[in-house]
Parts: C-alpha cells; sequence; structure tokens
C-alpha cells in the first residue's frame, strides 16, 4: 500500500515537474510552429492597412501563399492588388534556418524578376510596422528564450517568454511574448529597444478556428515612438489547400494562377 | 491637334483580330480589368536649349489604359498609351504591349507585342538583345519607357530539369537613340530595318534553372544588332550578331553577386577588318548588391567589353575617326533609400566609364503623396571626355517632372 503510494506520489511530482519544466525555448517553438507553420500550407487573402499618428491609411492587399518543407525550410508567395502602383507586383521567399532567405521580385513595368538584396532582421515588410522577420519568423536559434512568468490575458492563460537576441545587431534588446497555453499563439509581444524602453507593440486581435487551426486572423503592429500602426486582417484563410512545389517558379512570379491569387 | 499615326492602325488591326478570335471564349468565363494612370512628364533642359530651339527635352500627358482579360487557359492583355507631345506639338497613339497568352500545364505561348527583360544587369545589358529606348531614359522618362516591346510569339517550356524561353520576332525593331533636334551633339540614327524574311527573324532563347541556391541561366541570340551602322555608300543598315551567353547568380559577401559574360559574334565582319561593321567581342558583367542599413541599399556594377582582331580594327579605321578602346570599362552605382514607411524615395544611379573618362548621373526623389498618386523630381547629368558616349552629350543635362495619378 505505501509501496503503491509512493509510486503514485512519485509520478505526480514526476507530471507535475514535467509541466512546470516546459522551459522558455520549448514554448517559443511550439509558439514558432503554431503562428508560422500550421497545416502542409496556407492560403489567405491579406488586407495591411498602414495608419499614421493623424490617422492617414494607406492600403496594401494581397494574397499570401506559403508551404512548408523539409528541416522547415519554407516557400512563400505574395502578390499584391494593391495599391495600384504595385499591383501584379509579385514576391517569392526561400525560408531556410540559420542562414539568409533567397528572395526574388517581379516588377511587371519591365516584366522582370529579380533577385533583392534585403535582409529579414531589420527591413520593413512593404513599409509597415511588420519586419519580414514579423511576417515569416526568425530563428529560434537566433534568440535565448526564458519562461519568466506565467499571466492571464484577456481571459486566457498564458506563458510569458523573454527572448533575447544573441547578436547585438537587433533594434531591440529583448521581447516579451504573452503565449497562449492552450493553442500556443502568441497574443501579445512586446519590444524593448537598447535602452530598455518599450517602443514596439504587436496584439492578436482576433483568433478564429479554422480547418481545426487556430489562426490570428486580425493582428496589429504598434510603434509607440511614432504613433504609427498597421492593422492586419487575413479576409480569407484556409489550410492543406494543396499548393504545388511548381507555383514558387519564376514562371508564376510573371503569371500567377488566377486560381492561386484571386 | 496633331494627326493620329500609325500605331491606331496597327491597334485597331490587333483588336479587330484579337476580338473575332477571342469573342465566343470570352463572352463566356472571363474576367476583365481595367487599370492604368494618368501621367505628366516633363524635362526642362538645364545647360542649354535643345537643337530645334525648345527649352523642354520631354513634355507630355499621357494616359495610359491596361486591360486584361482573363480565364481559365488564357490570357488577353493591352496597354496602350494615348499622349499629347508638347515639344512636337502631337497627340500620338502608341500600343505598348498587346498578347495572347495560351497557357498549359508545361507550356505556355505568347503571342503579339510583349516587353522581354532578362540578364542581370542593372541598366547594363549583355544577354538582354530585346530594343531599348535610351532616348527615353536620356530624358527623364520613368524606367520603363526604357524598355520597347518586340512584335513575335514567346513560347515558355517547363519540363521539370529546366525552364526555357524561346523567343521569335520576324520583324526587327531597333533601339531608340536620341533625336537630334532634341539633344546637342546626336543625330538621329535610324536605319533600314532588315527585310521581314525567314532568315531574318531573330531568335532569342534563354535556359535557366536553379543549381543548388544559385540561379544559372544560358542565353542564345540570333538577329541584329541595336544601333545602326554606316556602309561604306553611307547607307544605315543593323548588322547581323549572334551572342552566345550564361549567368548565375546568388547570395554572397552579405549580400547578391551575380556574374554574367557574353561572346558576341558579328557575323558580317569576322576578321574585325571591316571598320563599317562592329568587330566581334566579349562582354563581361560582375554585379552585386547589397543593404547596408534598413531601407537603404547599394547597387555595385562593373563591366568590360573586349574588342576581338583590334589590331584588324586600329588598322582599317579610317583616319580621323574617334579610335575606341580594346576593353571598354563601365562601373554603375546604384543607393536607394526609402524613408517615411517607404513613400519617400531618395535614389542615385551612376554610370562611369575609366576608359572613356565620362560619367552619367541620375538623382532622383520620389514621393507617394496618396496610394494613388506619386511625383518624381530627378537629373540626367552627362559629363567627361567628349567622345564618350556620356560625355557626348554633355550640353544635354536636364530636370525632370514625373506626375502620375494611377488607378
Amino acid at each position: 500500500m505505501i509501496r503503491t503510494l509512493l509510486a503514485a506520489l512519485f509520478f505526480i511530482l514526476i507530471f507535475a515537474g514535467g509541466a512546470h519544466a516546459l522551459g522558455g525555448a520549448e514554448v517559443a517553438a511550439k509558439s514558432q510552429e503554431a503562428f508560422f507553420y500550421q497545416g502542409g500550407d496556407l492560403k489567405a487573402r491579406v488586407v495591411m492597412k498602414l495608419i499614421t499618428k493623424r490617422g492617414k491609411e494607406r492600403v496594401r492587399e494581397m494574397t499570401m501563399l506559403r508551404k512548408n518543407f523539409k528541416d522547415k525550410e519554407q516557400k512563400y508567395f505574395i502578390y499584391f492588388f494593391r495599391p495600384a502602383d504595385v499591383r501584379d507586383m509579385a514576391f517569392m521567399v526561400h525560408k531556410y534556418t540559420g542562414r539568409d532567405d533567397d528572395r526574388w521580385l517581379y516588377v511587371p513595368a519591365i516584366k522582370m524578376v529579380r533577385r533583392i538584396a534585403a535582409e529579414d532582421k531589420a527591413s520593413s515588410f512593404v513599409g509597415s510596422d511588420f519586419t519580414y522577420e514579423d511576417v515569416s519568423g526568425r530563428d529560434l536559434e537566433d534568440d535565448t528564450h526564458e519562461l519568466i512568468k506565467e499571466d492571464v490575458l484577456n481571459g486566457r492563460d498564458c506563458y510569458v517568454v523573454k527572448s533575447t537576441p544573441k547578436a547585438g545587431d537587433m533594434d531591440y534588446s529583448q521581447k516579451l511574448s504573452w503565449v497562449d497555453k492552450e493553442n500556443f499563439l502568441p497574443l501579445k509581444d512586446e519590444y524593448y529597444d537598447r535602452g530598455g524602453e518599450l517602443y514596439r507593440v504587436f496584439l492578436a486581435d482576433e483568433i478564429k478556428d479554422v480547418k481545426g487551426f487556430p489562426t490570428a486572423v486580425k493582428r496589429t503592429m504598434k510603434n509607440l515612438k511614432s504613433g504609427h500602426r498597421t492593422e492586419v486582417t487575413f479576409k480569407e484563410v484556409d489550410y492543406n489547400v494543396g499548393i504545388k512545389d511548381s507555383l514558387f517558379s519564376e514562371r508564376y512570379l510573371k503569371q500567377p494562377p488566377k486560381k492561386w491569387v484571386r | 491637334m496633331g494627326q493620329v499615326s500609325v500605331p491606331l492602325r496597327g491597334i485597331l488591326k490587333l483588336a479587330a483580330v484579337a476580338f473575332v478570335l477571342l469573342c465566343p471564349s470570352y463572352s463566356r468565363a472571363s474576367e476583365v480589368s481595367l487599370h492604368g494612370f494618368l501621367q505628366g512628364n516633363f524635362s526642362l533642359n538645364t545647360a542649354s536649349e535643345n537643337p530645334n530651339g525648345e527649352e523642354f527635352k520631354w513634355a507630355e500627358e499621357r494616359l495610359q489604359l491596361k486591360m486584361e482579360a482573363v480565364n481559365e487557359s488564357s490570357l488577353l492583355f493591352l496597354k496602350t498609351d494615348f499622349f499629347y507631345d508638347h515639344v512636337d506639338d502631337d497627340t500620338r497613339v502608341e500600343l505598348r504591349e498587346g498578347y495572347l497568352d495560351l497557357v498549359y500545364d508545361n507550356w505556355d505561348l505568347r503571342f503579339g507585342r510583349q516587353i522581354i527583360t532578362w540578364g542581370l544587369g542593372d541598366l547594363v545589358f549583355v544577354n538582354d538583345l530585346f530594343p531599348k529606348d535610351y532616348e527615353a531614359f536620356y530624358s527623364g522618362r520613368p524606367l520603363e519607357y526604357m524598355k520597347k516591346g518586340v512584335d513575335g510569339v514567346k513560347a515558355g517550356l517547363y519540363p521539370s530539369f529546366a525552364s526555357f524561353d524561346v523567343v521569335l520576332v520576324p520583324s526587327f525593331t531597333p533601339d531608340t537613340f536620341p533625336r537630334g533636334d532634341r539633344f546637342r551633339s546626336s543625330q538621329d540614327l535610324r536605319g533600314d530595318d532588315p527585310a521581314v524574311t525567314f532568315e531574318n527573324t531573330e531568335v532569342a532563347v534563354r535556359a535557366y534553372r536553379s543549381i543548388g541556391e544559385r540561379d544559372v541561366a544560358l542565353y542564345y541570340y540570333r538577329g541584329f544588332y541595336g544601333m545602326p551602322s554606316v556602309s561604306s555608300a553611307g547607307r544605315l543598315f543593323y548588322p547581323e550578331l549572334s551572342v552566345y551567353g550564361a549567368s548565375v547568380e546568388g547570395r554572397a559577401m552579405g549580400g547578391i553577386l551575380g556574374l554574367e559574360a557574353g561572346y558576341y559574334d558579328s557575323g558580317q565582319d569576322r576578321a574585325g577588318d571591316d571598320p563599317s561593321v562592329p568587330n566581334s567581342s566579349t562582354r563581361f558583367l560582375v554585379a552585386y548588391k547589397r543593404q547596408l542599413m534598413e531601407d537603404f541599399t547599394l547597387g555595385l556594377q562593373y563591366f568590360l567589353e573586349h574588342m576581338h582582331d583590334y589590331s584588324a580594327y586600329e588598322r582599317t579605321l579610317p583616319a580621323g575617326f574617334p579610335k575606341a578602346d580594346r576593353l571598354y570599362q563601365l562601373a554603375t552605382l546604384r543607393l536607394t533609400r526609402f524613408l517615411m514607411h517607404q513613400n519617400l524615395k531618395l535614389s542615385l544611379f551612376a554610370f562611369y566609364s575609366p576608359s572613356a573618362d565620362d560619367y552619367m548621373l541620375n538623382p532622383e526623389v520620389k514621393y507617394k503623396f496618396t496610394d494613388n498618386v506619386w511625383a518624381a523630381v530627378g537629373g540626367i547629368i552627362f559629363g567627361g571626355e567628349a567622345d564618350g558616349q556620356f560625355g557626348r552629350l554633355d550640353r544635354n543635362d536636364n530636370a525632370y517632372l514625373q506626375i502620375r495619378y494611377e488607378f
């Protein structure tokens, strides 16, 4: 009897310990998986509103296609509908882990596909408050992740993870993420500058279930220093739609199949 | 108002053909879209007036309409410009592009007037032998006007091991050079087009694929030089040309590095001793670009043109003609800086030839007032030795304004 009790106690301790042992790195990994890698592929019609402090708006509208490959590699295909001067422009990324991505841009006015030399880490995505990294994810290995506390945000139980860039070349010195304990989506990210001051905040404003994948269909990134913010709405989202590998090619950058970019 | 000139007939003809061919299928299941822009483009001389006495190198209002009709396996695209040219006091219609695409699983076809651009260069071309409009570039027009359409057919073939573009152009379109009445030290370089025959059909092929993480391409061209030569009888003609080339591009040195080379085989002057025809040459381009900081990029290029049979060239060059270098060299620099959430763009493009010792500078400021309206002001500045291609145009500096409403 005592032995049974001891064994039970032992298992309880193991499990309880195990649950607490979910470290910052694991939460960050699960969160990355939930936010950037769900499904085998994704198709979304995305509207981005760039809003100045005074309320002046500019709108970018695009179709985003994403497909997962082995070794956490991904390919992105983004086709622009708006504004008028970038209509028909298309953009392709081959995303790798541990090294720089490859990027191509199709310029419709001269019918040319060219590689572009923009780094992920500190480049604004089409002028918005999001960087390329915010759009397609950052290598987990580039930061150290520490679980600093648990918190409740908008009624959701969250882990709070502090991520500190290993290299000193980033705009931020640390990031705090509120990660939903149930679905591991980041509900809020706070970015602190080198002086330790909060300057950029990400919010997942609306989570919707799409084919069983919880998806942040409304997101905002706000720059507290400039007062500029970018609101993103995923108007149509779908997973596992059967995007072929061949889509990610120069041919389709120039002539995106209407079936996919509509 | 001036006359509506020749291109209109072409458009009407094309539209009629397209209508007859496509009406049955398009009326059933197609999506039609219409876009375009209204544009003002003015370029004021800053060094001296035009030879024709005008102050402007370019002054026009322009409407562009882009009509696209798409269904499952085909697409019809018409891009037509209507403009009023204040310098020549002339109204014109220009079909910039007009083509029909047929799209299949592993291949496609494009018939009609089309703009084709390939190769790695930024305003420097090795294997892109498609026609260019240098006058547009030197007059401060938007960059897209530097490329001219060709009237032909392009097939795209996409087997699994590589992709291929095969272009056939029955009727030759030459490059456009600065007109003598608008540019000082320039003359109308317009030769007699080669006859439209089967043998004279231009052929351009590109085979491309990625190898590892690099983009690799092979090129072939058979046709004519885009710049006319003067025959001994004083006639302007376009000499025959074949080009064999290759390029590779990929990430390197914290940026993107590209190498491109082409062998220019001058079929009408293989020995190099005909002074009226360019000698064969080999051309190389090294191109590098990288991001210096957020929204700030640098592009550097070095172009080399090595003339073959140089001694034969020297021996037969008529007295009094400026002598070209055996090795022509050209360096370019591009700096691009975005500010204000990429609504403000500052850029500088510079050509400098160490061998000819001449240069051209193109600084520009572009601002997007709204999602539909942008304006750019810039300058075109030539200088250096008077027999170089840029130095020769020294007195043609101009400041330009482009303003566009896009819809």
